[in-house]
């Protein structure tokens, strides 16, 4: 069972907490006028990746707060947690979808 | 049985506490601090079990949890009764109790004599996966035949046939550091750890004495005290400490993420008197900051012809049982060997007086001092001798051994005599849990092991299962794992030993029968087979034969395997593979992981604060999500469908009075509340006045319907949702999940009022005369209180949240108040409403009065798939709104394109024939299969007040079939149905909206 | 391909078993292939055997990173079964449900197909509803599905509870008596002999880096750490890692990769004499051939490729296995494993074209793929071999995804597969 640090409660066990998928991952603020394809990549298409992954948690049995962390998916080991609307610790640049939610 | 074979004197049994135990219905004698083995070796028996696949008879290998074969059946309290017996414990483990019954599996008609050692007879045939070569002709006979025959031969013993009289227990922990083993390292570790007060230490060790390997140790000396003395002190010490939990008979099993450790401890199955309700076993899931392995090592057995004789063992074990439980495991021992360390257990059977003779593979100038000591004890060393073969059946008799020469000849046999053999290979670090913590093994061919290399968690291994094993050595390596620095002066030990996969031998090794796994009867034969079959990999080599795979997971055969598939390949052994260890260590109850999570505390049911009331007044209950929901209320004599009958005819004509807190509730408050509404609902709410309801309508982000509900306007920055019952936990979630993530900048919070608030219904003509006397401070009046309206005030003196809605299509009210005051809230209208007739109804009337009026239930009418399109709810979409959470999906290709499944009506042509809720829907009965479905009914009652049957359904383009006849599938075949509005029931009088 | 017969095990019994033969070759890669497949699990094996005997195409390569069989293939339930909700699916499963009943004597191969019976049981009114309608829909597209009784489901499998007193009693079930289990690694290795034995080579060890494409964006090769091999046509089947093995080819793909943990218990005497399904309390639970109980557990539910799950899944899993079965509490746990199931986002596989010409997928298969080896493995190697989807695979396009035609399972029936 992960151990996960809740950037406002500490650690707490993995139990305590919902993964809800993906970082930084924005909604899209005119979702009408996006074509069926690109609507099907916000809704569907993941990263996925093997090493490291930004995701979202809540730590719905505790102080009910979202946030994100970065995770290796190959060891399962957290590299940080932080706050929602914080960069992706690593991004740089990389990462243009990822101001906005998250 | 006596105890012929108890040494006089010695050992760690307590002698002054004799006991019995019923072996096979035979009574055997032993004391405490004895394991069912040591029994049955002191009674001069080594015949414990069968094996797996040819049921050939065999003895005790081991003294501990990494026994192959004295697999036994145990009824651990057999003067209670039934209910406390089961199947597969090792005899090398069982500590012995007065009054345990036990007995050997897998034989018939009895362990002495089994048929089925006929199979042992067609081993030619039963080699490694030879079931894929055959069994498959004629092709019914695999199940019919074929399989049932393999299956009742396979199997060890027999599941327990009735539920589990005992009760498990379950732990959480925290501690600094988790030594797991109390052997030499493990104590030196945990004495390291602790001795500054500052950390809590746990101290783990699967054996019901701590001590590990020095139990069976009566020669070393560590700072000059005895081994036994060393241990009783660093106990003694450890104990002292408050900062240390020490737990015996606890085995650690699982290494999980993030230093999650699972153990498992044996409560009470050792226990004299077990008190009522004490646990047997108890979980224990540990979160350790550090972890310190201390595990040891497991001994290999050498692979010879007949090795698996009973009265064949581990060298260490026999000196185990010789030193720690007094028994003679023989008259006449050979020790064979490839390792120094057996010499210790030769020695120290010489010693205690029984005659004792070693073959050593190794040359002359390949061993160590041992050799010179054994001699010089008097004792027989062949050494560069190999083992041809073990004579005798049921026990060993002798051991074939010869010379081997130069360039690999062999020279005259010869037979030592012998009652019985223990052998020795070398050693296998126990890298298990290093292993399950995901730390990555390094192979150290200098050991011929697998040692633990890069840690992937905060853990240190110290000792054996390190690859240390010298005495000193280990003690200090331990305590350097648990963060100290000593040096202590120890016995320096025998260590070292020469790699052998399977011993040379001078007849064709195609004829012999060397086995590997003992348990599964894998032979070195087979693994050979294998590797000529292409299973190169040692997980298909695994698998093929099944080697490693037994109940013991190939603690004493895995090195072996992997050596010989090495050997045969001639490729390094790291390059084959190493198995991937995998929880548990050992095998665990399920009942233990389980724990209390039983009976009522196996998912705990909520209740509303009116389920009293119901109980005490008859209801039939039915389980909704985690809550049980009143089903319907039968009078005397009334079946199920007559009691809904009444109940819907009362509610139409009268008053019906109906828990509804389930219900989801949640508050949606902040100046942006209606903007956020605006963004989670299909529907507009920023006209909705205050005091205002409306029937709101949840997406999900694919744009199919996710929930529904009543919402009501309390204030302009104050809503109060209501969501299904089942989808109140998600519902929220799911506002929360935008609220925070998507839309922070929207200034609104949002609490869950399920639980603060329960809800009674009332509906009906009468409903308003009911509530009349008790409300205050709300005008009740149809003109002042419409239809979807709420409003605050008293009730009974109770605060109350009072919503004109109806989900009946009859006038109603639904009564919030706080939950502690609802049942005497509901007894007072209760009472109050008899002179109308009231009448409780429950989940099925209430469901059969919505579906008269054509209203859905989100997760019976929709199933994921539905769109409010499909419903026929396109008129509660915004269509002004340019954006909500489900939008966008709804204008996707296949969303908008024809031929959708919609939301209709079916009336049978019989009306008293009741559709099957489920039942699919076609346009031609007589098609062929696979038949073009068009839908399928999704609510199906009979309803009194229709008097006939009605149902609603999905069609596909049902809205342009009205008045279709359509065919719908019955358990025997079809009947016709009408494709109708869903809206079957006219209200007169005062309707919901009037 | 020497046969296997028992007049063959019995002449081989007399001489020691000298004479076998290696079940596949371990071939170094050809420069060029037809085909190359991407993933040496069962899916890809039988995807390679039906390419060589249906469409005579045998210059085909298997490519597998690790050993064939050692993804999901080895580490499922084994659980075969096909009475699905969607015409599609039900189309698709009992495809290799018929292609199961003949698969031992096809293959010459004993895999074990066993049909015991899967019995789904229904524990609340959803799930009856729920179940009865998939009865209804099985019977009109020709797949058994019998809806039984509590006393009915007791008398199928006699260790079952139906008291009336426990959380979730039962209240019925759906009994597919053509369904049961089979013996997983035989698949995979009875695939690989066969599509050897016929010219495919099967390569282990040989992991897949990148792809190679013309100037026209189709596949030209792709790259391994075995070299660069050419093709036309490639077939990703890499189940978990099917994420892995797109991005490496540029392409993001609508799957996520979770563990799924399963169990078996120390092997008894014949106990357990069907397979139990129990989506409400998910529990699912069968007797091996060597007398293991097997019970499948749940997904954790984060992305991961650890193969390593959390013991809370575990426990879940056994609180609902004795709840059930109240008589199991004493067995114990002998091994637990993971594996990495790749889940798409209507729990339906994934199967054919992908955005770049001659680059076709077949993942997607979540926690339930191994009951479609041969019926997912026959319809890929049509759509390899024709460069067009079979009928049965059609509607398993990537493109559902835009269009919204999802073939939604688990929404439909709050059924895992």
């Amino acid at each position: 069972m992960l151990l996960i640090r809740c950037p406002y409660c500490g650690e707490r066990p993995e139990v305590e907490f919902h993964c809800g998928g993906e970082a930084h991952i924005a909604r899209p603020d005119t979702p009408a006028e996006m074509t069926d394809a690109d609507w099907a990549s916000f809704l569907y298409y993941r990263t996925n990746p093997k090493g490291l992954h930004a995701e979202r948690w809540v730590h719905n049995h505790g102080c009910g707060r979202w946030f994100n962390a970065l995770r290796d998916t190959v060891t399962d080991a957290f590299v940080q947690t932080y706050e929602m609307g914080a960069p992706r610790p690593d991004a740089g640049n990389a990462s243009s979808t990822a101001t906005k939610a998250a | 049985m006596s105890q012929p074979f108890r040494l006089p004197g010695g050992g760690r049994i307590d002698r002054s506490k004799p006991l019995s135990v019923t072996f096979n219905g035979k009574r055997l004698e032993g004391y405490r601090g004895d394991t069912i083995a040591s029994m049955l070796l002191a009674s001069g028996s080594h015949l414990a079990g069968r094996s797996f696949k040819y049921h050939r008879p065999r003895g005790i290998l081991t003294h501990g949890s990494d026994e192959p074969n004295a697999l036994l059946s145990v009824d651990w309290r057999p003067e209670k009764g039934a209910g406390r017996r089961d199947p597969n414990n090792r005899a090398s483990v069982v500590e012995a109790r007065d009054g345990l019954s036990v007995s050997t599996q897998n034989h018939w008609p009895s362990l002495e004599t089994d048929i089925g050692v006929v199979n042992d007879l067609l081993a030619p045939v039963f080699v490694a996966g030879f079931y894929y070569k055959t069994f498959m002709w004629p092709r019914s006979f695999w199940d019919k035949v074929y399989e049932p025959v393999i299956r009742r031969a396979a199997g060890l013993g027999e599941a327990p046939e009735v539920p589990d009289a005992d009760r498990y227990a379950n732990r959480h922990a925290h501690c600094d550091v988790l030594v797991v083993g109390a052997g030499p390292a493990g104590l030196s570790a945990a004495l390291a750890a602790s001795e500054d007060g500052s950390k809590r230490v746990m101290l783990a060790d699967e054996g019901f004495a701590l001590g590990g390997s020095l139990l069976q140790d009566v020669t070393s000396k560590i700072d000059g005290q005895s081994a036994a003395e060393w241990v009783e002190a660093a106990v003694a010490k450890l104990d002292a400490r408050e900062n240390v939990v020490i737990l015996p008979r606890t085995t650690v099993f699982g290494y999980y993420n993030h230093n999650h450790v699972a153990m498992v401890e044996r409560v009470s199955d050792h226990l004299d008197e077990a008190r009522d309700g004490l646990a047997r076993e108890r979980l224990w899931q540990v979160r350790a900051g550090q972890v310190v392995l201390a595990t040891g090592s497991h001994e290999r057995p050498l692979v010879f012809e007949n090795n698996d004789r009973p009265g064949i063992m581990l060298a260490e074990s026999m000196r185990a049982f010789v030193n720690r439980y007094a028994v003679a495991p023989g008259r006449s021992l050979v020790v064979a060997t490839s390792s120094a360390s057996a010499y210790r257990a030769a020695l120290d059977a010489k010693a205690a007086g029984i005659a004792t003779r070693i073959v050593d593979i190794r040359l002359e100038q390949d061993c160590g001092p041992e050799l010179a000591q054994a001699r010089s004890a008097g004792i027989e060393v062949l050494t560069g001798h190999t083992v041809i073969k073990a004579l005798g059946g049921k026990r060993v008799k002798g051991l074939v051994v010869a010379p081997l020469g130069n360039g690999g000849a062999i020279g005259t046999r010869r037979t030592l005599d012998c009652d019985c053999v223990g052998m020795s290979g070398g050693w296998t670090p126990s890298v298990h849990l290093f292993s399950q913590s995901r730390g990555k093994l390094a192979f150290d061919a200098e050991l011929d092991a697998f040692l633990p290399g890069q840690s992937a968690q905060a853990e240190i291994s110290a000792g054996a299962c390190h690859g240390v094993y010298d005495l000193k050595a280990v003690i200090e390596d331990g305590a350097k794992a648990g963060g100290g620095n000593i040096t202590v002066e120890a016995t320096a030990s025998f260590t070292g030993f020469q790699p052998v996969r399977v011993l040379p031998t001078d007849v064709d090794p195609g004829k012999v029968r060397a086995f590997i796994d003992f348990q599964n009867d894998v032979t070195a034969k087979d693994i050979k087979l294998a590797v000529r079959e292409g299973f190169t990999s040692i997980e298909h080599v695994k698998r093929y034969t099944t080697t490693g795979m037994a109940t013991d997971q190939g603690k004493t055969s895995n090195m072996n395997a992997l050596g010989l598939v090495a050997g045969v390949l001639d490729r390094p052994l790291p390059s084959v593979g190493t198995t991937t260890f995998r929880p548990p260590y050992t095998p665990v109850s399920f009942g233990a992981l389980v724990g209390p999570a039983r009976d009522e505390l196996f998912d705990p049911v909520r209740k509303t604060p009116i389920d009293a009331w119901a109980e005490a007044n008859g209801a039939a209950f039915e389980p909704v999500s985690l809550w049980r929901r009143a089903w319907y209320f039968p009078k005397a004599g009334e079946d199920m469908h007559a009691a809904v009958q009444r109940e819907c005819k009362a509610v139409r004509t009268s008053v019906g009075i109906f828990d509804a807190s389930t219900l989801g509730k949640i508050e949606v408050v902040g100046p942006d509340a209606a903007e956020f509404m605006n963004r989670i609902y299909t529907n507009a709410w920023s006209k909705l006045k205050v005091g205002g309801c409306r029937y709101g309508l949840m997406l999900r982000e694919d744009g199919f319907v996710y929930d529904d509900g009543v919402v009501a306007r309390l204030a302009e920055d104050r809503f109060h949702v209501t969501t299904t019952t089942g989808g109140a936990p998600r519902v929220m979630a799911h506002m929360e999940d935008y609220l925070q993530t998507e839309w922070p900048d929207l200034d609104v919070f949002l609490t869950s009022i399920t639980e603060q608030y329960a809800v009674i219904a009332l509906q009906g003509p009468n409903a308003r005369k009911v509530l009349e006397p008790f409300v205050t401070d709300i005008d009740l009046s149809e003109e002042a209180f419409p239809h979807m309206a709420v409003r605050e005030g008293y009730i009974c003196g109770v605060p109350t949240r009072l919503f004109r809605v109806s989900f009946t299509g009859e006038a109603g009210f639904e009564v919030n108040v706080p939950a502690d005051y609802a049942e005497s809230v509901w007894k007072a209208l209760y009472e109050h409403g008899k002179q109308f007739g009231i009448t409780p109804y429950g989940t099925e009337t209430m469901h059969v009065l919505r579906c008269e009026m054509g209203f859905i239930i989100v997760g019976q009418e929709t199933d994921g798939t539905a769109t409010p399109d499909d419903l026929g709810l396109s008129g509660l979409v915004s269509k002004v709104k340019t954006d909500f959470v489900g939008k966008r999906s709804l204008t996707r290709p296949d969303i908008t394109a024809e031929g959708r499944k919609q939301l209709v009506g079916l009336l049978t042509k019989n009306g008293q024939e009741v559709l099957d809720e489920g039942a699919q829907i076609v346009a031609d009965p007589s098609a062929q299969v696979p038949m073009p479905m068009l839908g399928h009914v999704t609510s199906s009652y009979f309803s009194s007040n229709c008097g006939r049957s009605i149902a609603m359904a999905m069609v596909k383009n049902g809205r342009a079939r009205m008045g279709e006849t359509l065919w719908v599938t019955t358990p025997s075949g079809f009947t016709e149905a009408v494709v109708a509005p869903a809206v079957f029931h006219q209200v007169q009088g005062a309707k919901a909206d009037a | 391909m020497r046969r296997f017969s028992i007049s063959a095990l019995l002449k081989e019994a007399a001489n020691g078993h000298q004479g076998w033969e290696r079940q596949w070759r371990a071939p170094e890669p050809k420069k060029e292939y037809d085909v190359v497949i991407v993933g040496g699990g069962g899916h890809g094996l039988a995807t390679a055997y039906y390419l060589a005997t249906v469409h005579g195409i045998t210059n085909v390569a298997v490519i597998e990173k690790g050993w064939i069989g050692g993804g999901n293939t080895g580490r499922n339930t084994t659980i075969i079964r096909s009475n699905y909700l969607f015409d599609e699916s039900a189309a698709l499963y009992n495809h290799a449900v018929n292609l199961w009943e003949g698969l031992s004597q096809e293959l010459n191969y004993n895999v074990m197909f066993s049909q015991r019976g899967v019995l789904m049981l229904a524990h609340n009114h959803h799930d009856v509803i729920s179940f009865k309608r998939h009865v209804y829909a099985n019977r009109l597209n020709g797949v058994d599905n019998e809806w039984l009784t509590p006393e009915e489901c007791k008398e199928y499998c006699p260790p079952l509870s139906i008291s009336k007193d426990i959380r979730y009693p039962v209240l019925g079930g759906a009994l597919q008596r053509r369904g049961g289990t089979a013996r997983h690694d035989a698949v995979a290795w009875g695939y690989a002999r066969g599509a050897d034995a016929r010219g495919v080579d099967i390569i282990q060890n040989c992991e897949v880096t990148g792809l190679q494409r013309h100037h026209d964006g189709s596949v030209k090769a792709v790259e391994t750490t075995k070299g660069v091999i050419g093709t036309k046509r490639v077939g990703v089947v890499a189940a978990g890692h099917t994420g892995v093995v797109m991005s490496r080819f540029g392409l993001r793909m609508p799957v996520e990769s979770v563990p799924l943990q399963a169990l078996v218990s120390e092997p008894v005497k014949p106990v357990f004499p069907c397979v139990v399904m129990s989506n409400a309390v998910h529990a699912y639970i069968s007797q091996s051939d060597k007398g293991e109980l097997v019970i499948g557990a749940g997904t954790d539910q984060y992305v991961s490729y650890s193969q390593q799950g959390g013991i809370q899944i575990i426990n879940h899993t056994l609180d609902a296995i004795c709840e059930l079965f109240p008589q199991f509490t004493r067995m114990r746990m002998l091994r637990s494993w993971g594996g990495i199931v790749d889940v798409t986002p209507d729990r339906s596989p994934i199967l054919g074209k992908t955005p770049i010409p001659g680059l076709f997928v077949n993942c997607g298969w979540g926690t339930g793929g191994f009951k479609a080896t041969p019926g997912s493995g026959h319809v890929f190697a049509h759509t390899l071999a024709t460069g067009e989807p079979h009928k049965i695979n059609e509607p398993f396009s990537l493109d559902r995804f835009r269009t919204g035609y999802l073939i939604d399972e688990a929404a439909a029936a709050a059924v895992a597969h």
